[in-house]
Order: C-alpha cells, then structure tokens, then sequence
C-alpha cells in the first residue's frame, strides 16, 4: 500500500511554499514535518488545547483539526510569523516576555495565536475579553494570570504605537 | 551554618528582571523532543491492552509487518529476554515491571506490541494490523477491594496487592486521644488525577555503532534516569549519553518515561537506525504511567475545647495501579511535614500503597503533599465546625509561633523558619475578610450557596531522599546532590553550565542571576548551558521544589570559586595580602588604593594565557565545579523511624470564596488571595507564576480532574472532552502577598517553591465549598468535587 501524493500549495508567514503530501496528513503535521516550522507544537490532537493554532486566511483555527490538503491555496500565519521582519520578537510576543506569561513554552506560540487573534479585532480588551479569547487553549504553568497580563500590556503598547 | 540575610543588599536577586528563555518560546524556537529531527528517524506506534487484566494467548505480526513501511514488531517476549526490569523504589522484587507486557496484562492500555514503521501513520495503520488473543482474568480496580486477601492479585508472585505497608507512630499518640476532652474521625478521598502537561511524554534514540554509544533526547524531568536506562538495557553507564539540552513542555513532576526511553533505546540498538516515540494523548493518558496519587485518608484527631490539637491519626490508602516504580514514596515524602503547619505533638501515620488494574502512578507536583495538606486541613475545618469556632482561631491556635523556629516535628524534620500568622494575616488583610464575610452572608440571604475557605499548608522542599530509607530498608541513599560549573572565556564572557534538563521553571536565569549576583557581572550576558549525563555534572534532576536551593547553592558555590581565583590573581599581581582586595563589578583594587586596579579583562587575560603572572598553586583557564549537598542531608533514618527528610519549608496560605449557582450546581471562584512566604524569591516573576500556576492545577483537582475507571476497568477519560483541565474561564484573577522569612540554610536565605500554590489549593477549595453546602447541611469530602457531585448533593437535601 502505497499512499497518494498531492501537491498543497501554501502561503505561510508570506513565503509561499509547496509540499506533495498524503491526505490525511494534518495541517500541523505538514507544518511542522514538510516545512519544518515546529513553534507550532500538538497537544492533543483533537482540537481542545489549542497548542496547534494558527490563523488561517486571518481567523484563527486548530491545525490538527484540518488536513493540510484543505489549506491548498490558503495563507497560514504561525508564531514564527509574528516577529518583526528581523525576526525580534514582535510587541505582542514582546509584552508575554515581559510579563513573563509563560513557563515551559509549549502552549504559549498558540496562545499567542489566540491573543493575536484578539487584538486583531478588539483594540482595547478587558480582562474578561482576553480570557474569553484565550478560553480555548489550555496552560498549565501559569494559571493565564500573566498572559491576560500580557495581552492588556501589548494592547495598551499596541495603541500607543497606533497614536 | 546559618547566616543573615538582608534581601536589600541584592543587586540582581529579587529583582524584576525578565528571563532568559522567554525569548525563545515566544518565537517559536524552543527546542523540544519532537523539534529534532534525526537523519532517517523510525517512527513507534504502540498496541495497547483492551483488558485490564488479561493472559495474551498469542499476538500475530504477519500482516503488520507486510505493510510497506513497516520495519519491525518487537513483542515482550523478545523484549523481556533482552533487557532487565526497570527500578522500583519499595522492597517489590517480584512487582517486574518491563516497557512490553510478556505473558500477562495488568491494565487496560498496557503496551504489548511496539511497531516501527517509516511514519507514526504507517505505523498507527500497522498496530490495527496485529492480532492479539487473550484471555481475560479477573481484575481489581477498586483499592479497598485489593487490600483484602481472597480477591484477584496483581501481581500473584508477590503474595499481595499490598506494595508498602508502614506503622509510624511518633509521640505520644494513645496517651494524647485518651486524655483529649474531644475526638472526630472523617474520611477524605483525594481523586486519581495528574499534572497532564500539554506537551505528551516523547523519546528518540540513536545507536553510534563507530562510539558504541546510545545518544537519547527526551522530555525527561526524573532523577537517576540516565543509570537507569543504562541499568535496564544492559550497558555500561558511560554507553547510554542523554542530552539535557531539550526543551521539556511542562512537567511538575511525571516527565519519568523511563519505560517509553528503555524501549525506544532498545529498538535504536537492535535496528541500528534512530528511532522515537512521541506519544499521543491517549497514549499519554490511558498507557504512559502518569496518573497521580489516588488516596483515602481515614483521619482521627484529638483535641481540647479551645481547638487545641492533642493528637492526629492518619491512614492513608494509595492506589498506586498496576505497577510501582517510586510512586508508593509518595506516601513517605509527607512525612517531612506531617503535623503541617501545626504543633501536633503525638503522631499516628499509616501509609498504605495497594496494586489495582489501574495505569500506574507516578510522580505528581507536591509527591503527595498536596493529598496530605488536604486531608490535614479539611480535618481542621471539621474541628473548627465541631466547636462552632472560627476556622481561622483554630488555625491560629495551633500554627507553630514564630519565636518557636527553628521546629522540630514528632517525625524527626525540623523546620528551618516562617512567619505563619503573618501570612495568614497579610493574606486576610488582602482579600479584606471582614467584607469578605459580609458578602458571602448577603449571598445567603439572596438564595444563594456562597463559602469561604482558609488553607494553611507547607510546602516541604529542597528535594532529598530520606523518605528512600525510612520507606525500604535496603536503600540506604543519603544525598541528592546537585552541581553546576561555572567558566570564564577567554573574551571574559561567562558561562554556566547545568546538568538537568527544565521544564518551565527557569533554571537559565536562575543560574545566571546567581552566578551574576556573586561575580556581579550583568546575568543577561551570562549563557546557561547543559551537560549531557556523560560529562559528568551530577543532578537529581528538578523534584521536590529543590532547584532555587541546590542549583541555585551550586551556581553560587562555583561562581564563589572563581572570584577567589580571580581575587588571589589580583592579590598576587598588585602585591597585596587576599584580604586588602576589593572586588568590584569584576575589577579588583587595593583596599583604599583604587589607583592600583586590574580590570576583569586583565584579571582573565592572566587566568588562560599568563602562567608567570599566576600566583603559584592555582589552576589556568578560568573554571570551577561545585556540587551542593543537600543542606541537613546526610543521615539514615533513626531507629524510632524519626529522619530529617527536606531542608526547607515554604508556607501558603489560601483564601478562597465560592459561590454556587443555586439552579445549575455550577461552582464559580470568585475571590482568591495566596499569602505565600518562600523565602527571598531569586526571580519574583518566575515565583509567582510557578503560584499561579500551582494554584490553577490545584483548582483542577479539587473540582475537575480525574481519571475515573469504569467497574470493568475501562479508562473513562482519556481525552480532553472528558478529563477537564481548567482554562482561563475556571481559574479566577488571583492575588500573591508575598512575605519573606529568609531560610537560615541556603545561600541567599531561598526556599523552593515550585510545588507552590497547588499544596494548598485543593484543600481550600474544598473547606469553600463545604461552608456553602453546611446551611442546605450538605457535606463533601471527595476530590474532585465536580459540578455533577454537588448537583447530587443540592438535590438531596432539597428531597422532602
């Protein structure tokens, strides 16, 4: 049993690139394994904790919940990509440093991806707003004190930048 | 031995300063098990057990091992042939416990059969290949059932489901419950729940056939893990090199795959290419030997009209599951604080582990403190119900005063220093308990169920093994050393370098932040590496809240080194006597005389390229090791089974308010203040969020988490859908008052304080919400209590 090949053709962090995968290779895994971007970590394969997320054409969603075969054609945002062009880390990845919103790590590229998410839309969250958009990934090094910390202190550095 | 501290006088300790490894992660360039990629790497998937007790009548691999893809089948019967048992801690030599079940199966989703294959797909595809026929036996899942003689065994070469049976008795305990004018007995059940990291356990290995050398990364937090992996596959120590050098997503405790490591290290020798394992959350859950404590505690306590305590009995059930490797320990490590914060003169423990058709247990964030601290303190609430007293003027009642440190315990540890009242002060002060009260009686007189809870809980640490002893005889380990090296380049630049892997605690910062502090030089110029295990850096790895004591004490015992070193150099070269150097920001003057200077760069030019300009006696190149015993260590226990177990003792006191929604059961945190005293805090930040955290997973425990079993020994929760960890929306803002007691053993005046948070939450939750439940007369006294629970609970006392 030989598995089938197709080409996928996608867009991440704005470099395009193309893989010949099998169908039920996931989105994380082509990720992670074809084009060896591994900030994007698993957790638990079946869409609860959120390790995985991404944004997805600028929404965010579960990467191991999606072939990569779906994502033909489509733009990918992961943790690596919101950097600044040098590759620093960006205001918002900037402020869980300063806020020291993580611990081992391994959640925290889709926390980002969540929090981003968030600040794309709400320029101002509140406390409750941050933790409802963090809801769906899970940590278990900080208790979310710190992240809903961080996020408020990227938002209010955010704005400042915007003024 | 003891010293003065003055956290003041710190430049770098203490400080807001932000951490070496955030950058990493917040980029995407952590460097975890699954992150590396190995040249040609195979890939294992596992078969598990459908039964929870079984014989395995045959297993055919044809059709698997056709399967385009697939390299190998290995099966316990080769598997047990080639390697030996891995480690148990108690005295169980016939509790054999091997990677691959052989013959028999003793839980539901042990591994039978390893697959390995060109992809984890393949080889997932190849494991639904293979046909297992068994015969199932009868099982044991419930652990009062287990201990009893006549039922289904384990382990029948054992004679026994009872893996470690102990008596302690300590003061005395007849005399104290005889004369007390009061006497309760209660029972509480901690549930079988765990750390559950989000990152699954994973290993890969490579064999270097040319080196003779088994190279092996995995997400490993365990002590001794590389002499064991050696021990079980059969090679010389200094054959099997594990890299430390992985980034390890989050631990607290169960990271110990060294059934998954001897596996995989196996099936990269005998196939000669590198191989791996990374585990999936069923694997992780169901077959990765990972959950935590599951204990009922039969408590009696003896005590006097004002809530004086005389006397406490504590029998402690563990259900340790189908195997034992230094699980039942977790009985022993509470020993080191078995009255809790409390002068409790008289003493009855007895701990029992007992073998069940469970995944087995392994270490949990707190080794079985956590349970201990509940079971403690919700005995002390129902000592407080039973006198109609404030819990709090019990507690206070009973906390060992302050003028009383340092304390010795019936059990033999004693406590180096703390403040109780005052944190539990400050911690009421902060969440305003007189309004606090206030609320949660206008709630009631609203309808609604509303509760406060008070837990009062230390947090023993600076991880050593006198538990070892007191628990099996025959081991007779005395110190869990840690140690670090500290080198100064040629260019002057300073690198330290550690001998364990880290799982989220921040050991970079804290070794370059100690090592900082003493050579006071900027730390975020100083880069923190790790030795792998053959270059010879001893590490117990970090348990037991240990890491801010001994990685910490061995940073600054190395750096210590070599600022003498780079002092006698200066002494030598300015002609001077050691004593009239001053040392300053690395530079050295005469005393007085700050014309007559060497610069760092001077000073380390002479160290790696000046031999004539050394003084005589003193090694080139800039280098120095120290390896840091454990403060108090070093003795066996004593014949009236009294040891001094850990050094240190941190202290948390929780508050807590709950309410209950009235129509849907559903519990909600609404006010939470942890007064926490660990000491000076070498990186608040890194304190504070290991609380938080803590307090999170003590969250779960009390009210979501569990690994429930069905009566035919089925896992129920192998997923996220249904073992529940709390997210953002479950855990409330919460509030840290710091106090500090500077421990008088430690370099800095530090304690641990990476169990924080979780050693006393769950115990305080539950006192909340039993004084909701106590107006409608409700009580529950069984972990987690889950919304389903108190639903039962509510609708029964509603019942006409």
């Amino acid at each position: 049993m030989s598995e089938t090949l197709y080409p996928v053709t996608l867009e991440v962090n704005g470099v395009l690139h193309t893989a010949r995968v099998p169908a039920r290779l996931s989105l994380v895994d082509c990720l992670r394994d074809e084009l060896r971007l591994t900030g994007t970590h698993i957790g638990c394969e079946h869409g609860i904790c959120g390790a995985c997320s991404v944004m997805l054409d600028g929404e965010p969603v579960r990467s191991c919940l999606m072939f990569a075969v779906q994502a033909d054609g489509h733009k990918v945002t992961t943790v690596e990509g919101l950097t600044n062009a040098d590759g620093t880390p960006g205001i918002l990845q900037d402020s869980f440093c300063e806020k020291h919103a993580l611990q081992c790590g391994y959640c925290t590229s889709g926390m980002l991806i969540a929090a981003h998410a968030l600040l794309q839309t709400v320029k101002r969250p509140t406390d409750e707003q941050i933790r409802e958009a963090i809801g769906g990934n899970l940590c278990r090094c900080t208790g979310y004190q710190q992240i809903v910390d961080a996020v408020k202190h990227a938002a209010a550095r955010l704005g400042e930048k915007g003024r | 031995m003891s010293n003065v501290i003055d956290p003041q006088t710190f430049r770098y300790i203490g400080k807001k300063r932000r951490t070496k490894e955030d950058p990493r992660f917040v980029t995407g360039h952590g460097r975890y098990v699954a992150d590396i990629a190995l040249a040609g790497v195979k890939h294992v998937a596992l078969v598990a057990s459908p039964h929870p007790s079984a014989r395995i009548v045959s297993i055919k691999t044809e059709a698997a091992l056709a399967l385009r893809g697939v390299h190998y089948v290995l099966t316990g019967e080769e598997f047990c042939a080639e390697t030996d048992a891995l480690a148990i801690g108690v005295d169980a030599p016939n509790v054999a416990r091997y990677s691959l079940a052989k013959d028999v199966v003793r839980y539901a989703g042990e591994w039978v059969a390893a697959v390995v294959a060109d992809t984890r797909a393949i080889a997932e595809d190849a494991v639904e290949l293979i046909e297992v026929e068994y015969e199932p036996t009868p099982h044991v899942i419930d652990p009062e059932k287990a201990v009893k003689d006549g039922g289904p065994l384990v382990h029948p070469a054992h004679g026994s489901n009872v893996i470690l049976q102990k008596h302690f008795t300590w003061g005395p305990v007849e005399d104290a419950f005889a004369r007390a004018k009061h006497k309760l007995s209660l029972r509480v059940i901690w549930g079988r729940s765990s750390t559950v990291p989000i990152e699954t356990f994973g290993v890969a290995a490579q064999w270097d056939a040319g080196q003779q050398i088994l190279d092996i990364w995995a997400s490993i937090q365990m002590p001794k893990f590389p002499d064991q992996a050696a021990r079980s596959l059969r090679l010389p120590g200094n054959a099997v090199r594990v890299h430390f050098d992985v980034d390890v997503g989050g631990s607290y405790g169960v990271k110990r795959g060294i059934k998954h490591t001897v596996l995989v290290g196996y099936l990269a020798k005998r196939l000669g290419f590198p191989v791996r394992l990374i585990e999936d959350r069923l694997e992780n859950m169901r077959g990765g030997d990972m959950h935590g404590p599951d204990r009922i505690f039969d408590m009696q306590v003896a005590f006097d009209d004002d809530g004086t305590l005389r006397g406490l009995k504590i029998h402690a059930l563990d259900d340790v599951g189908a195997y034992a490797g230094r699980s039942p320990f977790q009985l022993g490590k509470p020993v080191t604080a078995i009255c809790g914060p409390y002068r409790i003169a008289a003493i009855e423990y007895v701990p029992t582990a007992v073998l069940t058709n469970k995944t087995p247990e392994e270490a949990v964030r707190g080794f079985g403190q956590a349970p201990t601290n509940f079971a403690i303190e919700r005995t002390i609430d129902c000592v407080a119900r039973h006198l109609k007293m404030d819990p709090i003027e019990v507690r206070r009642r009973n906390l060992i005063r302050k003028e009383e440190f340092p304390y010795l315990i019936p059990s033999g540890s004693t406590y180096d220093s703390g403040d109780y009242h005052a944190v539990l002060d400050k911690a009421l002060a902060a969440i305003d308990y007189p309004a606090l009260l206030k609320q949660r009686d206008d709630a009631r007189r609203a309808g609604k169920l509303a509760g406060i809870g008070i837990s009062t809980c230390l947090e023993p640490n600076g991880g050593n093994s006198g538990f070892e002893p007191l628990l099996n005889p025959k081991n007779d380990s005395t110190t869990w050393m840690d140690s670090c090296v500290v080198r100064v380049d040629l260019s002057g630049a300073i690198t330290g370098v550690m001998g364990t892997s880290s799982s989220g605690q921040g050991h970079e910062t804290l070794v370059s932040t100690v090592i900082g502090e003493v050579l006071e030089r900027e730390p975020a110029d100083i880069r923190v590496v790790r030795a792998d295990s053959l270059q010879a850096l001893p590490s117990n790895s970090p348990v037991g809240s240990r890491m801010a004591i001994m990685l910490g004490g061995a940073a600054a015992g190395a750096a210590r080194k070599i600022k003498d070193t780079l002092i006698e150099i200066a002494a030598h070269n300015l002609k001077c006597t050691i004593e009239s150097v001053e040392y300053r920001d690395g530079n050295a003057s005469v005393r007085g005389h700050p014309d007559q200077r060497m610069t760092w760069d001077e000073l380390i030019a002479i160290a790696h390229r000046k031999i004539h300009q050394m003084p005589p006696g003193i090694e080139p190149g800039l280098q120095a090791k120290f390896v840091f015993e454990v403060p108090t260590g070093g003795k066996l226990p004593a014949a009236d089974n009294t040891v001094q177990i850990y050094p240190c003792y941190s202290f948390e006191a929780h508050v807590v308010y709950v309410e209950i929604d009235a129509d849907t059961a559903a519990p909600t945190l609404r006010k939470y203040v942890c007064g926490h005293d660990c000491g000076v805090m070498i990186t608040p930040d890194i304190v504070h969020g290991m609380t938080y955290g803590g307090i999170a997973h003590g969250i779960g425990a009390a009210l979501y988490e569990k690994f429930s079993y069905t009566a035919d020994g089925q896992l129920e929760s192998g997923t996220f859908m249904d073992y529940l960890l709390p997210s953002a929306m479950e855990v409330p803002t919460i509030t840290i008052v710091d106090h500090c007691t500077p421990s008088p053993l430690t370099t800095f005046g530090q304690k641990g304080s990476g169990e924080a948070g979780y050693l006393g939450a769950p115990a305080a939750i539950a006192n909340a919400i039993n004084d909701a439940l106590a107006p409608i007369n409700a009580r529950i006294d069984t972990l987690p209590i889950t919304h389903d629970a108190l639903w039962r609970a509510m609708q029964n006392t509603k019942a006409p």
